[in-house]
């Protein structure tokens, strides 16, 4: 069962130094982009606070999130962010099971009321009354409704969480429905991401826990030390970009000279993500390290945005998809064909009225 | 009395102020630019080759394009002010007479001279009516639309906390996400080149056939009448 220790005692007792401790103090204090003195903050904050009740949830998704979040690159993860906030709920990893993990999460509300955080994974299909996704016999809607009454704040981990991303793409037959939209008496910090990255994750767990209040966020409810600039802004290759050096097609000369994938319709100049600064996979790389674009999978809706690889991509209005260039092409042309056309047409009703003005006037 | 001179007596009206007649100039080359710098931002110029600190080719045509934005932007602006300070035709463009029934009834006469079903337009001393229409909606509406979604897009660069993303920031997540807003600024261009191409198109036609001045009447700002008939 949870008990109130701290996140010093934890980790103390899994047998990690207090050298590497101090050292995750520092390296979370810079990457959430706080000086070097905060280190020492984040580490009393870690020797003395109850750890944070956390239950994690899982409605529809694909657990890609709770898959990243236990790979984040520093090596006291497994041991320590884990153990930092207890995560007293997560089927993913908790070893109860059936009745006796369900009455985890009714413990919790009782016992931490107000007080814990309730992190989903996945969001809640509102049609045929909840019923595409059932967890322990029951609609999840029912299950997170009941859980976010008590909880101190909802962190909304991944695009499904945050925007709706796979399962709320057009036509979203289960009327899939982020987060936000369905708890609005909780504050909600989004966290998207298709999986968001591991150290962005627990970055904005361990802030909350540090500073015991929420991150700042921007207008659309993200961490804003994470999601405040574009992967374009902070990417590599920009200066490719901005010289007008682009990859024209995937086995040219550009892409193995590694030039922007702008033309190849990367996403990074309107993707909100920390990608081009923090990297996955222990800092190796990302998508256009790797030499494909960014298909912008923190953005919202973005299975609906048509074209991974086209940069002016479809418009869709009324059931039309159009693009606006074709279209725009098409139209400009008709339009110069049609004034041609009005202009011979005014030109010949003009000669007939002047020879009908010239018989008038004799 | 055959005198061999013109027996027609030709009325002018001085309609466009000089600031107006300025502002409508400047406002057509930023546009142009606008335009041409805006598709090649979405359609990059073919590769350039050698290293990249060599160049800055996107670099300067992103830079051309915020310059005339800038300046459309502010010119906007002034024409506020002008609608405000000018002669009553520089407030055509804010205005829009839509319950006086005379002018629809007289956008109709107008649609109809297009359509070769009258045999002579009216006389207008401003914009006739289609052409108040047009400018109202592509201009003025048009005008602030791109520039919100311009600027919405620029904040992007500028960065959060920017007075451009104080002031139009809001304009993405209204619209969806930021790939909305870039699709919904190239098709405003593509929708002002339309404009531009019948906008041209009927200045040129009416200064020809049409009972009054046009094309002169934007660089010296007298309205020209070519009968005395009503």
């Amino acid at each position: 069962m949870p008990t109130p220790d701290t996140f010093y005692e934890v980790i103390r007792r899994q047998g990690i130094s207090r050298r590497s401790f101090l050292k995750f103090c520092s390296l979370t204090a810079s990457a959430l982009g706080l000086g070097p003195a905060f280190a020492g903050q984040i580490a009393e904050a870690m020797e003395t606070k109850p750890r944070i009740p956390v239950l994690w949830l899982h409605g529809l998704e694909c657990t890609c999130c709770s898959e990243s979040f236990i790979r984040s690159s520093h090596p006291l993860v497994s041991d320590v962010i884990l153990s930092m906030v207890s995560l007293d709920y997560n089927d993913l990893i908790m070893a109860a099971a059936g009745h006796q993990a369900e009455a985890i999460l009714e413990e919790i509300r009782r016992e931490h009321k107000g007080r814990y955080l309730l992190a989903v994974e996945g969001n809640p299909p509102l049609g045929q009354d909840g019923m595409s996704c059932i967890i322990a016999g029951r609609p999840f809607l029912e299950q997170l409704r009941e859980t976010a009454a008590d909880c101190q704040a909802v962190v909304a981990w991944g695009s499904c969480a945050s925007w709706g991303c796979v399962q709320a793409a057009r036509p979203n037959p289960t009327q899939a429905t982020p987060i936000d939209q369905v708890i609005r008496d909780k504050p909600v910090i989004k966290v998207p991401g298709c999986p968001p990255i591991a150290e962005v994750m627990t970055g904005v767990l361990t802030y909350m826990l540090t500073f015991e209040r929420i991150p700042p966020l921007d207008r659309q409810g993200r961490p804003s030390m994470f999601y405040g600039q574009r992967i374009h802004d902070k990417c590599y290759r920009r200066p490719h970009f901005d010289a007008g050096q682009f990859v024209e097609s995937w086995d040219d000369e550009g892409a193995r000279r590694g030039y922007c994938l702008y033309k190849m319709g990367c996403k990074g100049p309107t993707t909100y993500n920390a990608c081009s600064t923090v990297r996955w996979n222990n800092g190796v790389s990302f998508p256009i390290q790797s030499g494909h674009g960014c298909i912008g999978c923190s953005e919202k809706d973005f299975w609906d945005k048509d074209g991974f690889y086209q940069h002016v991509t479809d418009t869709h209005v009324f059931g039309i998809e159009a693009n606006a260039d074709r279209t725009g092409l098409a139209v400009a042309g008709g339009v110069g064909a049609a004034i041609t056309a009005h202009a011979a047409a005014s030109a010949v009703k003009r000669s007939q009225q002047k020879n009908k003005q010239g018989d008038d006037q004799p | 009395m055959p005198t061999g001179l013109p027996q027609v007596q030709q009325t002018a009206i001085y309609v466009y102020q000089a600031p107006l007649r300025v502002w409508h100039w400047v406002n057509a080359l930023a546009i142009t630019v606008l335009a041409v710098t805006g598709y090649l931002i979405a359609n990059p110029l073919p590769s350039v080759p050698g290293e990249a600190s060599d160049s800055y080719l996107m670099g300067y045509i992103r830079f051309a394009h915020f310059v005339a934005a800038y300046v459309f932007a502010i010119g906007f602006v002034f024409r506020l002010y002008w609608a405000a300070v000018g002669n009553r035709y520089a407030r055509q463009l804010f205005a829009l007479p839509f319950w006086r029934a005379s002018f629809w009834r007289e956008l109709v006469h107008e649609l109809r001279w297009y359509a070769f079903l009258e045999t002579e337009p009216k006389k207008y001393v401003g914009h006739n009516p289609l052409a108040h229409l047009f400018m109202v909606v592509i201009i003025t509406v048009g005008g602030l639309v791109m520039i919100a979604t311009g600027f919405a897009l620029y904040s992007e660069q500028t960065g959060l906390g920017s007075w451009q993303d104080q002031a139009f920031g809001w304009v993405i997540p209204l619209v969806g996400q930021s790939q909305d807003v870039r699709m919904w600024h190239h098709w405003g261009m593509w929708i002002i080149v339309v404009f531009v191409m019948l906008h041209v198109y009927a200045a040129i036609r009416e200064d020809i056939m049409s009972r009054q001045s046009l094309i002169s009447t934007m660089l010296s700002g007298w309205r020209m009448f070519k009968d005395d008939r009503p």
